[in-house]
């Protein structure tokens, strides 16, 4: 089953696509709360945020991921093309493993991130928020490689959680207690190939179911029927944005401007400026965007990517911030309270110097109790580390449930 | 960069290619204290800037047969007369041939011929003298490394600052009507100004000669300005034929390069530039021999330079596209004959035989021959800019006889360039001006882009390495951030015609490339 089939000569009058778990997820989706992700509707949320949010940290939690886009890369240079393509070293990566990365246009600003997962020996998938394949095409001038864009074929759902390895093993993926951390593993469910690997975007335990379009809502009855005794819900994209800025992870287009979007000049971030230099390699062969890296780790960089511990309860959504002396320091990308951590948290980025660990700040916040507006200038910290980071999501095997 | 007051061995150059460029370059380095090594992949050095034997004792300037823009500070500076620099002839007039004998003759701001009108003599005038004030302002910064733009740096906005006070010198009315025209068509400048079609036709060559572009296609306003900055013993918009033909520059400069104890090693091609930790060390030899380097310049084209001897994997992906984009397609072909005596054009007389004749009737007839280039074809009745450099130079054929070099437009590049047929018609068209000229053929060459790319190794066979045109041109040429001669790659320099201030023997790259190096234009 092709979710878009592009031989339809009438396929373009289709606004937007359904998932393949389309059927399944409206009939969870009591709130008929939809949304727009690519070429895709998906649920915001399913009954409330508040509710799936805690499935996720205390139970089990269902995402369906299929909009995300997927390109597979593959070729005698596969490998040389992605070590251009991306920062980090992607010969570590080794086959049955995934590696989180960023790239780069020639000026070292960042374009996306994502994911690459090493499927087979030289056969790469790149998962990404934004559509990549111009630039993949761009990148492929010199290099003998196949790039497909397969987002429309791969369907997937983020399934996340404390109980979620024990749903699997009662699901019947036998060993799925041994795969570690940004593994990949693959399993015969009811016939059809289930590609599981240990990642997500919540910063916990949790997993990421793959299969072909056609099996996708076997999978999703499998995974119901095993993880009913398990507290197991759809979640929707609300939820989950509060479960990823307590994990600490950026998103295109919220946390930063994708590269090639950008049209005003110095709207863009570098990896460094992103918090992301760990995953700069200056020690590889060419790749692009490093001449101009290696020229910002000489000179400095402009802004620093911080996490933010906020005083009060107020979340301080796209605040500005201020140093003691009321100077502008920066804006505030993302911003929740933090259920779990029981903090007001947000992403910020802050011009440097700003941003080191326990520099003390303050954030303008505009609040509003029934229609009245009102300002207070919270004070806040610049922590270290994120503010979800159980050990579990480390653990393998993880603790059962 | 190293500085001006350097003591001799100030550095090991490494220049790839030895056409003229590259050896105005090595001078000047070596000039410099440089330690300087030209390898050239041919066994003949001066690249396009060559003469060449395509008959027993037929000899013809390879590709381009005149010179208008030699840089006459490179002639001083290298004293080039000196070394055997010497014009057979200067100052050509212009005949424009026409049907039935009755052509015209252009030189300087004057026309003569019996159909031309009061009006249109007046007016050619005026649009001489206004077209050789505009081109001064292209060819200002020739001389200059381009500014860039946006840069923030203190000399890139001195640059455009110069730039856009030249433009604003003009005064209000000239200014408006540069701004107007820079960047459209010929054609329609032409018809606004002239009634005289083979007067449009002739001038409208200007334009397009050496080009993709057609009367009709903007920018051709730009590379007739273009062609008119140059100048020669003085005199600005003037054309001359060296004594033995193009190739006799190279050979001038190949002296002054070998006196100032340059060497220059042939049949050596270089495979690839190496690098190392993004440093350019050196130039590798397809035969794996490395030589190495301080400074490596490249003379080649530019996607041969960023694409074969730089490589996609060496750059950032966005500038590959962009080299990738670079419109390097040629259309100039070049028709050689070897004549058993001199032709005989209608209507002109024998001592005009010498001068520079154009076929190129009506603004029309010059866009229809483009017509076909755009298709893949190559035009069925062709443009041509003819010279018989014979008439001035007897060493160029046996005595009593004669060569006849000729651009032809349009060949394309690719499949499509069929060769014997374009001659046909070629022959057809010039018969039709010098009635009795096929009787007198001994031998004939007709070198197509994909021959000149065989030959010279420049990847489209284009005459200027990349199109002329306002997107390649300045800071744009060949790419925005390779347009300062500096490549990516440190210690990488490009030097040719695919890089400011662009194609037409001038040794300027060559120049503005050894100054940057040395620091001299400091």
């Amino acid at each position: 089953m092709k979710i878009i089939d592009y031989s339809d000569r009438d396929h373009y009058k289709t606004q937007a696509f359904q998932t393949p778990f389309h059927e399944r997820a409206a009939a969870f989706n009591q709130k008929h709360c939809w949304g727009r992700w690519k070429d895709y509707i998906t649920a915001n949320t399913y009954y409330d945020t508040a509710t799936e949010y805690f499935a996720a940290r205390n139970a089990c939690s269902v995402f369906d991921l299929t909009p995300m886009t997927k390109h597979r890369i593959s070729g005698p240079d596969a490998l040389d093309f992605m070590n251009r393509l991306v920062t980090r070293e992607v010969g570590k990566i080794k086959p049955g493993r995934v590696g989180y990365t960023v790239w780069c246009n020639d000026a070292g600003q960042v374009i996306d991130d994502g994911t690459i997962f090493h499927l087979e020996e030289g056969v790469y998938r790149l998962c990404s928020q934004e559509p990549q394949i111009d630039w993949l095409m761009t990148s492929a001038i010199g290099f003998d490689v196949d790039i497909v864009d397969e987002t429309h074929d791969v369907a997937g759902l983020a399934f996340q959680g404390p109980t979620t390895c024990a749903v699997l093993k009662l699901m019947g993926l036998e060993g799925i207690e041994n795969l570690t951390p940004f593994g990949i593993a693959k399993f015969d469910l009811d016939g059809f190939e289930l590609t599981v690997s240990r990642t997500g975007y919540t910063g916990d335990l949790g997993y990421e179911l793959w299969v072909a379009p056609e099996h996708a809502l076997t999978l999703w009855d499998r995974l119901f029927e095993a993880g009913a005794l398990h507290g197991i819900r759809p979640i929707g994209s609300e939820a989950l944005e509060i479960l990823r800025i307590e994990a600490g992870f950026i998103l295109a287009g919220v946390d930063f401007l994708p590269a090639n979007e950008a049209v005003r000049p110095g709207r863009t971030r570098s990896p460094y400026e992103l918090g992301l230099g760990w995953l700069v390699h200056l020690d590889k062969p060419y790749f692009t965007g490093k001449r101009a890296l290696i020229k910002e780790k000489e000179n400095g960089s402009r802004y620093v990517f911080a996490k933010l511990n906020i005083e009060g309860n107020k979340p301080a959504h796209q605040s500005f911030i201020f140093d003691k002396r009321q100077k502008f320091a920066g804006t505030v990308t993302s911003a929740a309270w933090s259920p779990s951590a029981k903090v007001n948290i947000a992403l910020a980025t802050l011009e440097a110097p700003h941003g080191k660990p326990g520099d003390q700040l303050l954030a303008e916040i505009y609040y509003q109790r029934e229609l009245k507006w009102s300002r207070v200038m919270a004070p806040c910290t610049v922590v270290e580390g994120v503010f979800w980071d159980p050990p579990r999501k480390r653990e393998t095997p993880p603790p059962d449930f | 960069m190293t500085d001006q007051n350097k003591a001799p061995n100030a550095g090991k150059v490494v220049i790839i290619g030895a056409g003229h460029n590259g050896l105005v370059c090595a001078a000047y380095l070596a000039k410099a204290g440089f330690e300087v090594n030209i390898l050239e992949a041919r066994h003949e050095v001066g690249g396009a800037a060559a003469s060449h034997e395509f008959a027993p004792g037929y000899r013809v300037s390879s590709t381009g047969h005149l010179l208008y823009r030699l840089d006459e500070q490179v002639i001083k500076d290298l004293d080039l007369a000196s070394h055997g620099l010497e014009m057979a002839a200067s100052d050509l007039p212009t005949v424009a041939l026409g049907s039935e004998g009755r052509h015209l003759k252009i030189h300087d701001d004057r026309i003569t011929g019996e159909d031309v009108s009061r009006e249109d003599r007046n007016a050619f005038m005026a649009y001489r003298e206004r077209m050789l004030r505009f081109a001064r302002i292209i060819s200002g910064l020739d001389d200059k490394i381009p500014p860039r733009i946006a840069s923030g740096e203190r000399a890139d906005n001195i640059g455009l600052g110069r730039l856009a006070w030249s433009i604003r010198r003009l005064g209000k009315k000239d200014m408006r009507e540069f701004l107007r025209i820079a960047g459209i068509n010929i054609y329609d400048v032409l018809e606004e100004r002239f009634e005289n079609e083979l007067l449009k036709g002739a001038l409208s060559l200007d334009g397009v000669l050496g080009t993709h572009l057609g009367p009709r296609s903007n920018n051709s306003v730009f590379t007739a300005l273009h062609r008119l900055g140059g100048s020669v013993n003085g005199k600005q918009g003037a054309v001359a034929i060296p004594r033995g033909g193009m190739g006799a520059v190279s050979e001038a400069l190949v002296k002054a390069v070998e006196a100032l104890g340059v060497s220059i090693l042939t049949g050596a091609e270089v495979g690839h530039v190496e690098i190392e930790n993004g440093k350019a060390t050196g130039a590798t030899l397809v035969t794996g021999e490395i030589m190495p380097a301080d400074y490596v310049i490249s003379c080649a084209d530019p996607k041969t330079t960023f694409l074969k001897l730089i490589g996609p994997r060496q750059l950032d992906a966005g500038m590959v596209r962009k080299v990738s984009n670079v419109r390097q397609k040629g259309n100039a072909a070049k028709l050689h004959l070897a004549l058993d005596g001199l032709p005989k054009f209608t209507g002109l007389e024998a001592a005009q035989a010498g001068h520079r004749l154009v076929v190129a009737p009506d603004l029309e007839y010059v866009e229809r021959a483009f017509n076909h280039v755009k298709y893949g074809e190559h035009s069925a009745h062709p443009v041509m800019e003819i010279t018989i450099p014979s008439v001035h130079d007897a060493s160029l054929a046996p005595e009593g006889k004669h060569v006849l070099s000729a651009i032809v437009q349009y060949a394309p590049y690719g499949p499509g360039s069929d060769s014997a047929g374009f001659e046909a018609q070629v022959m057809e068209t010039l018969a039709r001006y010098a009635p009795g000229i096929r009787e007198q053929v001994v031998a004939s060459e007709l070198l197509t882009p994909n021959h000149f790319e065989d030959r010279f190794g420049n990847i489209g066979g284009h005459w200027h390495h990349a199109e002329l045109a306002l997107d390649q041109f300045l800071m744009l040429r060949p790419v925005a951030g390779a347009a300062q001669y500096a490549a990516p790659v440190d210690g990488l320099y490009l030097c040719g015609a695919g890089c400011h201030p662009g194609g037409g023997v001038s040794g300027q790259a060559g120049r503005n490339v050894a100054q940057l190096i040395s620091g001299l234009d400091k």
